[in-house]
């Protein structure tokens, strides 16, 4: 503990805390104290004077303990804290961490099994969600962050791609495999149909139309209830074959390759495809940095006025960036389909696309490492809170923790973006440089301005 | 024609509503240039303050209608003006200065946040309050084939109404003539110039921020008394919808704020009536895009200059 805090600071402390548990008392006062239920005759109000009490309290005693030991005190904790990582260790890591990364990915689905072998089916699965958001991430980061326009309906491209398959499976019979590559132009030709009248627009602008596109898709979708099941969905979405063996009990994957009939084989399988078309989605990305196109997009993000002078085509840049991006989330979109085997416009809601936008903004814009990182901690983090059964023990039966996952979501969300508003990964190396290569830090750039 | 006239009325008052919302948004837009993702939530969150002050008020044995909405109404615009505040407190003073896409990410996590938290305080079903204020005049009473139908302008649509018109008087007024309106307005066209005049730029933009929560508050109890049906969810479709009018009305004017939430109203209410009711977000959302693309200012919004 640091040395004792003298009285100024103790009398300005309790002041703080006093002044933000009164305005806990305020905001509270309506939620903690009072709450309305549906009784008989009507609305019952029930008082929960405890309750309202104890948030109260609980606030008081955290901010004056925060006051005291961490913000203002002469010396702060997290001074004592901070770790100066060497500018070569940073390099090191900076070049490693990658491949690393990509061969821990790869044998990830043998690891799980030797290490968790009573719970792998779960883990796999996991995995393979973070996979499908690492995608949509790497795939949104072309629109928002190379290209620098801020799309909200990112959603939208994601639900033509699951949908396009689904109903391709039921009225026409076709299989994953070759509707995978036709849900992808689908999704990208809407990309250009949606995108060619709106990308004239700047910024904000641009961020509510896209997601009013993404609500009027959803909307749609819902409500056309002979074609697309309207709010029932499609099931019985048929899963992905290897070379046209499937994963059934006879005469499939494992009969033909004389393994055990196993669960996990099509777990392991969906894994893979979705970390194949993850890393394609990486990969055509890298490439499409080094290409004219990939030029373009990064200097419109910088300045499209300057992008016009020297004859870039703005409408006809921005328009590809926005249709490649929508073609990878049709991609992951019809992989989406055909995991759950059952869509409903449920899954394609605006939340999903703010969850896609903060992994992309918070793992820092046009940084690849940085969407991976940032889906782990956000999407594995949401999920880990599922797994707060314990806490049962502790609250009582009454006490469901898992409502409390969205709320630690949003607040998560917000917390990083105040501690580090460039994103987890915030230098970023540019793809065309003038004499040496040299990382810059995102603070000296306008990027993701969103002209 | 007697149709057209009563559905008039119904899109007026949920025009209403929703331009007493969209000056939230335009407000804030006007000054810091971010969408407040959040304000749609404020609105739901007043609109659950005004539910539990209107029951703890029967419940207190105030028997005198026009007295309980009274004060249901003072004490939903305060205590929502707290949370429009708080708000801005945690999720966007810190960000001040910070790249553009910064406070838009902390804005939609307040907005899940405030989501969830009612959700769970408040629990996640419905809540039916059976209608406060009945009966109304008839205007006009027409004959049809099908039998009479009348133009009917309810006590409830007619305080609604007369309030927002109350309402926005004096706001325009408290724009135009007092301090609080003039530092405002200057730290809309420039903070910097503002602030070495000496404005005091952080506290102007929390009361911006104060009085769009005020007005989203009295939407709320509005939309409540109106449609008797309140859930944690309201606020996204609402926010999203008095965004539409901001900009349909030219974002960062106030007048334009209003008669882009009427005009919202007006289509929604129209394209139920004649059209279909499952498309009427769509149409109000198609009416957005179209607009943007051929008049991106709005109706009375001024053009922006692109300057190098």
């Amino acid at each position: 503990m640091a040395a004792a805090p003298n009285s100024g600071l103790m009398a300005d402390s309790v002041k703080d805390a006093a002044i933000a548990a009164l305005l806990v008392a305020v905001l509270g006062f309506f939620f903690f104290a009072l709450r309305t239920d549906i009784g008989t005759g009507g609305l019952d109000l029930t008082y929960r004077w405890g309750m309202w009490f104890t948030a109260i309290a609980i606030v008081f005693a955290g901010r004056l303990l925060l006051n005291l030991f961490v913000f203002k005190t002469a010396k702060p904790v997290t001074s004592g804290i901070t770790i100066t990582v060497p500018a070569a260790l940073t390099t090191v890591v900076g070049r490693f961490l990658g491949p690393v990364l990509l061969l821990m990915a790869v044998g990830l689905p043998f690891i799980v099994m030797v290490l968790f072998p009573d719970r792998d089916r779960q883990f796999i699965d996991l995995a393979i969600l973070i996979m499908t958001y690492v995608m949509l991430g790497w795939g949104l980061n072309i629109v928002v962050g190379l290209a620098g326009l801020l799309d909200l309906g990112y959603v939208a491209f994601y639900a033509v791609g699951a949908y396009s398959f689904a109903l391709m499976a039921q009225y026409l019979n076709i299989g994953f495999w070759t509707a995978l590559p036709l849900a992808g132009l689908l999704a990208a030709t809407w990309g250009i149909i949606l995108g060619f009248p709106v990308l004239r627009l700047r910024g904000d602008y641009l961020a509510i139309v896209t997601l009013a596109f993404g609500e009027i898709i959803r909307v749609v979708l819902l409500n056309w209830y002979d074609f697309t099941g309207g709010p029932d969905g499609i099931s019985g979405i048929p899963k992905p074959s290897f070379f046209g063996l499937d994963f059934s009990r006879t005469g499939g994957f494992a009969e033909y390759f004389g393994l055990d009939y196993s669960t996990i084989h099509r777990f392991i399988y969906l894994y893979y495809i979705i970390l194949a078309l993850a890393l394609i989605t990486n990969f055509v990305t890298l490439r499409l940095r080094k290409l004219p196109i990939g030029r373009a997009w990064e200097a419109l993000r910088e300045d499209e006025i300057a992008c016009r002078s020297l004859g870039i085509n703005t409408t006809n840049t921005k328009l590809t960036a926005f249709s490649i991006g929508a073609m990878f989330a049709g991609f992951a979109g019809s992989f989406f389909a055909t995991r759950q085997g059952f869509i409903s416009p449920e899954s394609f809601t605006f939340l999903e696309s703010a969850i896609i936008l903060a992994i992309v903004v918070l793992g820092g814009l046009g940084s690849q490492i940085g969407v991976v990182i940032a889906s782990v901690v956000m999407i594995g983090g949401i999920e880990l809170l599922r797994n707060l059964g314990f806490l049962k023990e502790v609250f009582g039966p009454d006490f469901e923790p898992t409502q409390y996952r969205m709320l630690i979501f949003g607040l998560a969300m917000v917390l990083i973006m105040v501690w580090k508003p460039r994103g987890i990964i915030s230098s970023r190396n540019p793809s065309a440089v003038y004499k040496e290569r040299k990382k810059i830090s995102s603070d000296m750039v306008a990027q993701g301005e969103g002209h | 024609m007697e149709y057209f006239l009563q559905q008039l009325i119904n899109g007026l008052t949920l025009g209403s509503i929703y331009g007493l919302i969209a000056i939230g948004y335009t407000m804030v837009y006007g000054i810091i240039g971010m969408i407040n993702f959040a304000h749609g939530d404020i609105f739901m969150v007043g609109s659950f303050i005004a539910l539990a002050t209107f029951l703890a008020l029967i419940a207190l044995g105030i028997s005198a209608l026009p007295l309980i909405l009274f004060i249901t109404l003072l004490v939903s615009m305060l205590f929502t003006s707290a949370w429009g505040w708080t708000v801005e407190r945690l999720a966007y003073r810190p960000l001040r200065g910070s790249f553009r896409l910064a406070p838009l990410i902390t804005a939609i996590g307040m907005s899940i946040v405030l989501q969830n938290f009612v959700q769970i305080t408040q629990g996640a079903r419905v809540k039916p309050l059976p209608p406060q204020i009945q009966g109304g005049v008839t205007l006009i009473e027409g004959v049809t084939e099908n039998g009479t139908i009348a133009v009917q302008l309810s006590y409830m649509q007619m305080i609604i109404i007369f309030t927002t018109l109350a309402l926005m008087i004096g706001f325009s007024l408290l724009i135009s003539k007092t301090s609080l309106g003039r530092s405002q307005r200057a730290c809309e066209q420039d903070q910097k110039m503002a602030a070495l005049l000496g404005v005091n730029v952080d506290r102007t933009i929390s009361l911006t921020f104060v009085m769009g929560a005020a007005l989203a508050a009295v939407a709320g109890f509005m939309f409540l008394l109106l449609y008797g049906v309140i859930d944690f969810y309201i606020g996204f479709l609402a926010g999203v919808k008095a965004f539409t009018a901001a900009v349909l009305g030219g974002i960062g004017s106030l007048p334009g704020a209003m008669l882009g939430g009427l005009l919202i109203g007006l289509i929604e209410v129209f394209w139920s009536g004649y059209f279909s009711v499952e498309y009427k977000d769509v149409a109000a959302f198609s009416i957005l895009v179209i607009v943007l693309i051929f008049m991106p200012s709005g109706l009375l919004g001024k053009p922006e200059v692109e300057k190098v």
